[in-house]
This record gives structure tokens, sequence and C-alpha cells, in this order.
């Protein structure tokens, strides 16, 4: 089948003004008669809850949290990107655009980007009417800083923690709402399947994680915004509860699967410290604003970084990224990181890490200045390895940090199943093969408040409101299945802990599908995975029982899931015969080590449609097409 | 190196409570302080028993979620850290560690270490926004702020919600929390048109969730593992009485 991914004709400039006059629209008497299911309460989920609210949807908003404020999101450090050109440094909505198309390289739609682009200005005039406290200078006016893939200063922050900051924002427009009794909130509830009516989405199935009851909430439309996946790895840089469960579930009720096999390596994350390691912490990009990378350039150098002198280390982006420098795209950077510890030049316990140097940066505005603008990061750090940054450089490695890939949605952010609308991270719109630096927040926010307002109108207007009472028999059938479902759980009694299994899966899918797959990788994994799915259905123990408070439980399925996703996310991996942006097959790189691209076989999203667990998915593809940002080998040297 | 637990135990809401014991070895310092956990319940799951519930997420001392009390002091005192940020290597070998859930009316205890943090989202519905539409809003540079304002709000702002303050102070008293959001949206220009309407609110929703009141212990402060300064509190007073005389 190919995709329509209904973007608009015509030029790119004026695309997303007239789509937006072409949408249909709902009488403002008309929407409190309609129901909205939002599931995450994110930046993408709370924008997107908050502002139907405000327009007079009834919105019910869901998340696995004790408040919606604890998304994932939160965690975000270093910044959201906007094409103001406050800086006066060239910035503008084409620039922007053209950076995220060529930072993707090449596999992300020109036209979701664009509006992506023009809308990030409208993000900041937003959150800043809202009171986050974003970054400004002693004019008055707000400060920008710079961040990977691009040579301007677009990125807004409010110090290190602008996720957090915004992530309020949202959560303060969401709580307004719920005063004003617009949204309802759920929180600590799970959702644990879809309900489709007639090919359309009306519902969802839940667990309370508190009482342990499964009902199902209907409604007229679907929103789900619940974050990424890449704790399939096991280690990354998400909290633990992040999870493939909401998209998956989605997916085995049709929804179609894009791009699984595009995650992001993050350079720049604290080193793993030994077996007993829970999950990796994230060090903000922002940091190789200041911070200079560089291994030793004699192997196994075992001496203090502060003895090894300047001319026997090797700043190796400096060196072979000159006009981009430590700047680099993540994608870059984590190679380069990873071939300098291959090397056997890394630092740090089993010599896994390169050093983020700070010195020069200290010497040349002072140790106070880098404390206001890395403080909070510089503490964090010194609590998980009791080293001080200030005084020798921090260790840095590679972990797996944001997926790019998800569920497949078309230019209203509408997945194939009609009335599911998928937002953010969870779909996989807008960040081709890589995501640059501070564009996930500005994802989010576009999407909550300036996309999905206007496109879910366009649906429900063709809608009949209520038309699936709680009493429908694909409720009935949702809630016995996902009863049926956990029991099976609850029942195993085997040997082994959901953990270990988690950590097993981990380790299949980091070193056969983590920073560098090759064919041969790739079938290990798709023959190890499904033999490690039948122990687990066989083997797990699950403690408690259904009808209580039970993380065993909660994990347990969560857990389930990744072992389905994983055999999905190496079958993309293994399809994809070329190297691009987070996907690197090491059978397709150039002489010089960079990713080779296959623009003729495989400028594409590839959608897999779900045919049964251990049944072969089959591959849709929407072409893709790039009529203003020519098609070139992306360079940063 | 090796531990002994004394852990907080209670099945539900309405059950009675006990500490258990339990010992944790071969613990590595490396470790932090929930990883500890995790392997004493990898331990309970093996033997048959029911792990230790506790509230957990980001790991990286943002989302606001942990909440342990630990040898009688939220977080486990360690300064300006949360409990998933605190490690091992703050421990010595042979050492006996309390844990406790949030102690507060306010926060009733849902299971183990988990209590319910609801009655702070009530605070925050009460008032702590700008009403602003979606869209429709000035350009952000419209609105000049200068830098001190834009640092002392961000300084409010930093504070994630976990409700050490309330669980450290002698009265139970949400002052902290309440003045954080009021102090930074007090001080910036977009926040001045609902000030006075939103320390009347917030406050309400405070004093009606069953927070007690403040009463200069400093205690929160301490606890605060984002360095919440108690002068937010004296703020909020002030804003308060300016806005009863208004």
């Amino acid at each position: 089948m190919i995709l329509d991914g209904k973007c608009p004709k015509g030029p790119i400039q004026t695309s997303w003004d007239r789509h937006r006059f072409d949408l249909k629209l709902v009488n403002p008497a008309n929407k409190r008669k309609y129901k909205i299911l939002v599931v995450g309460t994110g930046l993408a989920g709370g924008a997107a809850a908050a502002s139907l609210g405000e327009l007079g949807y009834n919105v019910e908003a869901f998340c696995y949290q004790d408040s919606a404020r604890r998304a994932h999101s939160i965690a975000a450090q270093g910044g959201i990107n906007a094409a103001k050109n406050y800086p006066n440094d060239g910035d503008s909505i084409y620039r922007l655009f053209y950076d995220t198309i060529k930072g993707g390289d090449f596999r992300a739609r020109e036209a979701d980007v664009w509006r992506l682009a023009q809308v990030s200005n409208n993000i900041i005039d937003q959150c800043v009417a809202q009171g986050v406290p974003f970054a400004r200078d002693y004019a008055g006016y707000l400060d920008n800083r710079s961040f990977g893939g691009a040579q301007v200063s677009r990125t807004f922050y409010a110090r290190g923690q602008t996720g957090q900051q915004l992530l309020l924002g949202a959560y303060s427009a969401l709580s307004r709402q719920v005063k004003a009794g617009t949204v309802k909130l759920f929180a600590r509830t799970e959702m644990l399947d879809l309900v489709v009516v007639d090919g359309e989405a009306k519902g969802i199935t839940v667990r309370d994680l508190i009482t342990g009851e499964i009902r199902t909430h209907v409604g007229d439309a679907v929103v789900l915004a619940t974050g990424g996946y890449v704790n399939v790895f096991y280690l990354s840089t998400n909290a633990m509860g992040c999870s493939v469960t909401a998209n998956w579930r989605a997916h085995k009720k049709g929804a179609f699967f894009a791009n699984p096999c595009y995650t992001q390596i993050h350079p720049t994350c604290i080193p793993q410290s030994g077996d007993h390691q829970s999950k990796l912490t994230l060090m903000s990009e922002s940091l190789r604003n200041d911070g200079r990378c560089w291994a030793p350039k004699k192997k196994g150098d075992n001496r203090h970084p502060n003895e090894i002198p300047e001319d026997e280390r090797d700043y190796y982006l400096e060196r072979k990224y000159p006009s981009f420098g430590n700047l680099a795209p993540r994608d870059i950077a984590s190679r380069a990181a990873k071939e300098q510890c291959d090397d056997g030049r890394g630092v740090g316990p089993g010599g896994r890490g390169v050093n983020l140097d700070f010195s020069d940066a200290i010497k040349r505005v002072g140790e106070d200045t880098i404390r206001e603008r890395y403080g909070n990061l510089f503490e964090m750090y010194e609590k998980i390895t009791d080293e001080n940054a200030y005084k020798q450089p921090m260790r840095m490695y590679p972990a797996p940090h944001y997926s790019m890939g998800g569920l497949w949605v078309d230019y209203n952010c509408e997945s194939n199943i009609p009335g599911l609308f998928v937002l953010g991270e969870a779909n996989f719109s807008v960040h081709g093969a890589n995501r640059l630096g501070a564009s996930a927040l500005m994802q989010g926010l576009a999407d909550g408040y300036f996309v999905i307002p206007y496109t879910i109108a366009n649906y429900l207007a063709k809608t009949k409101p209520g038309a699936v009472k709680a009493d429908h028999p694909e409720c009935k059938k949702s809630i016995e299945d996902v009863k049926n479902y956990n029991n099976r759980l609850l029942n195993i009694n085997g040997k082994k802990t959901v953990s270990e299994f988690h950590r097993e899966l981990g380790k299949i899918m980091w070193e056969n599908v983590g920073m560098a797959r090759s064919e041969e990788s790739l079938k290990d994994a798709i023959k190890k995975i499904p033999v490690l799915r039948e122990e687990f259905w066989k083997n797990v123990k699950v403690t408690g029982k259904g009808e209580e408070l039970n993380q065993q439980l909660e994990n347990a399925g969560r857990v389930a899931d990744f072992l389905e996703f994983g055999e999905l996310m190496a079958k993309d991996a293994l399809h994809r015969n070329e190297s691009c942006g987070g996907h690197f097959r090491v059978e397709h790189q150039m002489p010089d080590g960079e990713a080779k691209r296959d623009d003729e076989n495989y400028c594409y999203v590839g959608a897999w449609e779900f045919k049964g667990v251990d049944k072969e998915p089959e591959l849709h593809k929407e072409p893709l097409a790039f009529e203003n940002v020519h098609l070139a080998v992306r360079s940063y040297k | 190196m090796n531990l002994t637990l004394h852990v907080w135990r209670q099945a539900g809401p309405d059950a009675p409570g006990k500490l258990e014991q339990y010992e944790a070895k071969n613990v590595s310092p490396d470790q932090s302080f929930l990883e500890m956990l995790d392997e004493v319940n990898e331990q309970l799951i093996k033997a048959g028993k029911d792990p230790i519930a506790f509230d957990h997420d980001c790991r990286e001392g943002i989302c606001g979620m942990c909440s342990q009390v630990i040898n009688g002091v939220p977080h486990g005192g360690q300064e300006r850290t949360t409990v998933c940020q605190l490690h091992m290597r703050r421990f010595s070998d042979g050492d006996t560690i309390y844990i406790e859930p949030w102690r507060a009316l306010a926060f009733p205890i849902q299971k183990d270490l988990i209590v319910d943090r609801g009655a702070l989202e009530k605070i925050m519905q009460a008032g702590g926004y700008t009403s602003c539409h979606t869209g429709g809003v000035a350009d952000g540079n419209a609105l000049l702020v200068p830098k001190p304002d834009a640092d002392y709000a961000m300084d409010a702002a930093e504070c994630i919600g976990c409700g050490a303050c309330v669980a450290a102070c002698p009265n139970g008293s949400a002052m902290l929390y309440t003045s954080a959001k009021v102090a930074q949206l007090a001080a910036l220009p977009q926040g001045k048109a609902e000030a006075a309407e939103r320390v009347c609110n917030m406050t309400e929703a405070m004093q009606a969730a069953g927070f007690g009141n403040c009463s200069n212990h400093y205690e929160c402060q301490a606890a605060c593992p984002k360095g919440i300064n108690v002068k937010f509190i004296a703020k909020l007073n002030r804003e308060y009485q300016k806005a009863l005389f208004k």
C-alpha cells in the first residue's frame, strides 16, 4: 500500500496557512458535545489537553504518574528552538526548516517540518505569556544559545531546566482547565488497549494503578502523546515508566508503526558504572557550547586527564568537523565518541568514555559564568560520579535517548485509524532519521498547542458526537482481553523477574540493534528475541494480584510489549539497506566512515502493519518528496 | 557493603503498617539508593514475597516522584538531593537505615512508601497559572523582564513538587511549595494582573487540603532537593497581606 501523507500541495511557505483554512471547523456551541481522550500529559499531551479544553471540548487526560507535572518532558535540559532571529545572526523559518531536514538526513516530511519551524515562534510567545522564566539579558530581552546541528543561536532556555519549565507552563494551563471543569484528569492510570469501533478509534481501556480496576473510557477521538520507546534498550536516559505500551497496543489494533529503527543515541551521557545500574543520565547537549570533547592520543593512557599535556590530546570533533566542531549533530558526535573508545583510547572504567573538558571555557569566561550556565548539570554529575567537573573533565559516553520512529500519522497528526491522533515523540513525523538538539520540546508543544486544535476539528466535524457508549460490545471485549492478558502474566509464576528479562532484552538490542548494525547482528537479534519472549511467557514471576497497586504487573506488561516491539525494530533496521542519521549499517559507509544513504531505494517512510505475534508484519511505504531542500550528502565538515 | 534496612510496610490506606527488617548485601557504593532497593526487591520477588512499593520515575532528580523519609529526613538528608540521586557511598558498611513514607495528614499512604500527593494538585488548580489563552499572545520580547526578576522567578520555579517540604515540616505545611509558584508569577509582569486573586485562592486551597501553617522552623528549606529558599514564604505572606488590603 502506498500511504498518503496528505501534505498540502503548492508553495511550502503558505502550506500550513492554506491547509488551516481548508480544515473544517466545529461550531463553538457544538464543541462541548464532543469528548476527546488524551493519553499522556507531557509537553504534547499536556499542551493538547489544555488547548482543547480551552476551546470548549470535553477532555479526559490520562497519565501513569501521580501528577501530570511528572511526565518525562520534565527532564529535558538544554532548550527549545525558534526561528526568531533575535540575535541577528541570520536565522529564519526557512533556515530552521532547512537545518531540521538536513539534520534528519532527509527522512522527514518537508511540509510537517516547515509547519514546525513556522509555529516555533508562537511557542516562545505562548510560554512567555504563561510565565515560563526563560533566560533574559540585562536589558530584559530573551537570551539565546546554540545547539548541535546549527550555526546560529536560536535556542531559548531556562537554565538547565528548560523542559521542566516548559512542562510546568503546559501543566499550569492544564490545571487551569481542570479548575474550569473542561478537563478531567486521571493520574496513576495506564492505557492498556485501544477501542476501535467500525474502524474508528472511540475509546481506551485503562488500568487504575491504585485499585487495579480495568475500565474503558469512550470518546469521539483519541489522542496519544505517550512519548518514546528507547527503554527497549533497558539502559536509556528515559524515565523508568517510559514504555511502548500505549503505542504498541494501538499498533496491535491496526495503527501502522513507522520507522521504528530510527533511535537517537545521545553523545553526552554519564557512562555506566556497573551491572546494578537501572538507567543512564543524560547531560545536556548545551554543554558542548563550552565543553571540548577529547580523548588521549595514546591507547590505554591511564593518566589523570589533567596530567595529559595538550599535544597528547585529540580534540576529535574539532579535527574531523572543523566548521561545526563540538556542535556536530548527535548521531555524528555519538559515533565519533564510540570510535575513540573502540580504538582503545576511551577513558574511565572499562574505557567507555571520552572527556568533555571545560578548562578552556573556565579560563576564558570564569568559573562563575560556567556555573551560571550549567551549574545544576555539574551538581548532578558530581552526585552520580563523585567527581568535580570544574576541576577535571566530565566523562561522557553515548546512550539511547529518543525515538524518531513512532506511529505513522498524516499531515493532520492522524494515524491510519480515523479518530486516532498521535503527537510528539509518539509519532514519527518531523525528525527524519536524526533529531537535532532542542527540537523535541519544539515538536511536543507545536503539536499540542498549535496543530491538534485545528486538525482534530476536521475529524470531529464529520463525526456524530457520543456515538459509542460504554456498554458497546467492543468495550466489553476490550476489558475482557486486558483482564485475560494480565491474568496470564500473574499466573505464570516462573523463576525469573521482569527486570531480568528486560536486562536480557536490552543487551540483545544494544549489541545488535544499537549504534552500529549489520545484517548479521540484526538477523541474530531477530533469532534471539522470539526465544527470549517465549521464555518470558513461561518463566516470568509476577507477584501479587491484579486488583491492587502492583508495580510488578505494570512492569511485566511493559516488558512484554518491548519483547514484541524489539523484533519489529530489528526487522525495520534489517530491511533498510542504507545508513542514515541514527540508523547506521556498517555495510553502508563512505570510505571515511561517514553514513552512506541510498536515496534511490530508501527515500521513504517505512510503516509496518501488525499481522500477529510471531507473524511477518507487512511493510507499507510513503515516498518522500524533496522539493524545497535538495537531497544532498549531509556534511558538517 | 552490607546494610540492615527497616522499611515501612503497609498493604493499603486503611491497613495497619509496621517496620519490617531486611538485609541488603553486597551493596556497591556507586549504586543509587533506589538501585539498592531494586536489588532488595529482586530478592523478595524470588522468595515469593511482595516487593516494597515505592514511587520513582526519572531517577535524575527532576520529576519529583520519589519520596522516602530516610533515617528521619525526607530524601535522606544530603543537601539538595532527591532519593534517586542519593548514592550508597554516603553510607558505611554495617549501617542500619530506616525507610518510611512522607508523613503528613494531607498525604494519605496508599501502599508501603507510596503516598497520595493529590492535595498539591488542588493548590495548583486554585490559581498556579496565568489565564492566558493559547495563541493570540504578544511577542516574547514585547514584555521586558529585567534579568534579576527573571532570575528570581527561575529560583522559585525550580520547585519539583515532590512534597519533601511538607514531610519535613512539623506542621505538615505546604507553604514553601505554594510560595514558590506565587513568588514566581508575582515577580513577572505577565503574572501581576492576577497576583492578588492568585495568592488568595492558592492560600485557601492550601488550608482546605489539610496542610498546616508555617511557624518558621525552616525544615522545609533544609529538606528541599532544589534549595527553594524560605524567602519565598515571606514573599507569599507579603503578597497575601497586599491582597487583603486591596
